[in-house]
């Protein structure tokens, strides 16, 4: 745990870990809306939004590909809901339809535009780098207090930690509203709550939290922080102030013990590779989300629609 | 053009000709079992098993190559991954029946698990020996430019088997996926169909995997029976307009990929589908963008018309600009609003219908018939002849309309 660790984990661990809840926070109110795959269509259509944005600047600087990307993720949400509303079509169908034929639409450009000599290929894009987000500059703990170490920090920690820190803070101002809006979309309405900008803000939210992580975690590992911590947390308490608190925690869990399983994992088992971090991530969360179905305190059905289980 | 209506007509060469005949076979398999799947509205189950193909594709080249095998015998590789994802659907019909948790939780959370657990699993097959040129992400994308014959076939067997029990299973499944409280009470075991129906989903996606990779195969069958909804509202036909669909972009699809380069195969058919798409959300019959817009305008002037003519009846202004051309088109009024006697008679025939509904719903207190006076149904189409005449008859006879 010395300064081999701060080189080249604390960075990558840090990541996930805002990756993580980062995803997670809005990820609780898209699952009481019923609305957790709009995370699946987001992050499919991240390709195309990146693509389209590296052909337009031409250079592979981080900010103008997250700016396509979220782009691309509001742009997906409005053909959504237009396909929805023209064609009296059921959600699902809908995402399904509009970000199948959006990803192949960008796996066409690439393969159209000479995009193989940047590091832009869709296998990356899918699955992410976490570990090589290392921090050279660091020598040990002290490089925590040394700002020309700091300085070098990895931009993906920066961003996602600014992203994070931004999504958590909405969170807390628009609290209240997201809680009746969430529960009683009518009694919001007549409260004076912008109940519909209020859906789209959550989901705007999430395409931002999905296209910042993305270049970290991989577009679909994404998808698996926004439904299994909540979903888990969702298992274990009634209340929803406790069911954010233990969705964070579970994130943050599912981020730490992912990365050191996909890293020190495989030697323990006598392997010589470690796995993907992200990937372990993803799993790890899963593994969480299968316990508390297994074991959360209130996972059963109450009240209205329970189904007694033979 | 010229490779293009070479390819079109299957000249193009061996194996464009293949490709063309097991895309359109793999269109036509993916389109009519993703029908129930849709009108189920569970079309993302099709996103979550194609991921989940993907630990099952990893584990048995894995194993294959710890048995001293051929790591990428693709008979092995479909058998491994249609494993897993058939583990991942009773997963994604288990945790809503078991917990609170709602069905889109989880399709979502197998879908990010799976593919999680898969990409680990790659990465360990890539350090293994034998897995560095074992090629399993063209699984992701598909690699259809390398089809064999071998796979045509196991498309054509196992596609047709699939259009083969959804046709056979067409009823119970229609029946599940319209009211399946319903069909519990006629003794259908409603569970076990939606096993069989994704399942047969599950069947498309494994044998498309090769062809389109796991994330386009979700287009094929999502898509076509979208796009088939808008033309008819019978189910059983949704099952062949999707089948024709699917068939016609992946014919298409795969043909204009091979008369050009720089077309991949997978994304052009999907394309083509959301081209197929997008025409019939526009241009269907009764369901379509312009075909309601057009409805809507017609409703509009009919009631801007009568409203016209009322007021005409009653020796109203009419102020509405839009009914005033309206009615000047017909020549039902001069332009400064004062009527023609074509109008004049209009408006009588009109006010005379309106006296004839006020007696009509005196004598019948029958909600079934007058219920039906929404001011447009002439009344001529509701009441026979002689009943019209017995109206007439309480009315007494013609007076003038004012003004005259």
């Amino acid at each position: 745990m010395g300064a081999e660790f701060v080189q080249f984990s604390l960075t990558p661990i840090l990541i996930g870990i805002f990756s993580a809840i980062a995803c997670a926070l809005p990820g609780n109110f898209l699952i009481l809306r019923r609305q957790a795959l709009i995370g699946d269509a987001i992050s499919h259509v991240v390709l195309p939004g990146i693509i389209v944005a590296f052909l337009i600047t031409g250079v592979t600087a981080a900010i103008p590909m997250l700016l396509g990307a979220a782009g691309a993720a509001i742009v997906a949400v409005i053909l959504i809901e237009a396909i929805k509303r023209l064609g009296n079509i059921e959600p699902g169908a809908a995402m399904g339809v509009v970000f199948t034929a959006m990803f192949a639409l960008g796996v066409l450009i690439l393969e159209q535009t000479d995009t193989s000599r940047v590091h832009l290929d869709v296998e990356h894009a899918l699955m992410g780098n976490l570990e090589s987000l290392i921090w050279f500059q660091a020598e040990g703990w002290h490089s925590l207090v040394d700002p020309v170490a700091l300085a070098k920090l990895p931009d993906e920690l920066i961003r996602i930690a600014v992203v994070c820190a931004f999504i958590a803070g909405l969170t807390l101002v628009f609290w209240r509203w997201l809680k009746i809006a969430t529960f009683d979309e009518g009694f919001a309405q007549a409260l004076g709550i912008p109940a519909a900008a209020l859906g789209f803000g959550l989901v705007v939210t999430a395409a931002v939290a999905a296209v910042a992580a993305f270049d970290a975690v991989g577009s679909i590992i994404v998808i698996a922080m926004f439904v299994c911590p909540p979903a888990a947390a969702r298992l274990m308490t009634n209340r929803l102030e406790h069911q954010i608190w233990w969705s964070v925690f579970l994130a943050t869990l599912s981020a730490v013990l992912g990365y050191v399983l996909a890293g020190y994992g495989p030697l323990w088992f006598g392997g010589q590779n470690a796995v993907s971090a992200a990937g372990m991530i993803a799993a790890v969360s899963g593994v969480i989300l299968g316990l508390a179905c297994l074991y959360g305190p209130h996972r059963s059905r109450e009240g209205v629609g329970r189904q007694d289980i033979a | 053009m010229q490779q293009f209506l070479e390819a079109l007509f299957l000249q193009a060469g061996y194996n464009a000709a293949l490709v063309a005949i097991g895309a359109a076979l793999l269109g036509f398999a993916a389109g009519s079992s993703g029908t129930f799947l849709f009108l189920r509205k569970r079309a993302l189950v099709s996103d979550a098993v194609a991921h989940a193909t993907l630990p099952g594709i990893a584990i048995a080249f894995m194993v294959m190559v710890a048995f001293g095998g051929d790591g990428r015998n693709l008979a092995g590789l479909l058998a491994g991954s249609a494993l897993t994802a058939w583990a991942g659907l009773l997963i994604i019909e288990w945790i809503p029946r078991r917990t609170r948790l709602a069905e889109d939780a989880a399709i979502g959370a197998v879908l990010g698990v799976s593919f999680g657990i898969g990409v680990v699993l790659l990465t360990v097959v890539q350090t293994m020996s034998a897995g560095r040129q074992a090629g399993l992400e063209s699984f992701l994308l598909g690699s259809t430019a390398g089809m064999l014959f071998q796979d045509a076939v196991i498309i054509s067997i196992g596609g047709s088997l699939a259009v083969f029990c959804t046709w056979l299973m067409r009823r119970p499944m229609t029946l599940v996926a319209f009211d399946s409280t319903y069909a519990a009470a006629m003794g259908y075991n409603v569970r076990r169909i939606d096993l069989l129906m994704m399942g047969l989903v599950l069947a498309v996606t494994v044998i498309g995997l090769k062809l389109v990779g796991l994330i386009l195969i979700v287009a094929m069958l999502i898509i076509p029976a979208v796009t088939a909804r808008f033309w008819t509202e019978r189910a059983q036909h949704v099952i062949w307009i999707a089948g024709g669909i699917g068939a016609a972009s992946g014919y298409l699809g795969a043909v204009l990929s091979a008369s050009a380069p720089g077309l991949p195969t997978g994304p052009i058919i999907v394309l083509m589908a959301a081209g197929f798409f997008v025409f019939s959300l526009f241009f269907a019959p009764v369901r379509g963008v312009l075909s309601s817009v057009i409805r809507h305008r017609r409703f509009q002037v009919r009631v801007h018309r009568r409203q016209g003519l009322l007021a005409l009846a009653a020796q109203h202004p009419i102020r509405e600009p839009y009914t005033l051309r309206l009615l000047a088109q017909e020549g039902l009024v001069r332009p400064d609003g004062v009527p023609t006697d074509a109008g004049r008679a209009q408006a009588a025939k009109i006010a005379r219908d309106e006296r004839r509904w006020d007696i009509a719903r005196e004598i019948h207190q029958d909600a079934g018939l007058t219920g039906r006076y929404d001011g447009l149904t002439p009344i001529e189409d509701v009441f026979t002849a002689d009943e019209i005449a017995e109206f007439d008859l309480r009315l007494g006879s013609p007076v003038s309309v004012r003004g005259a």
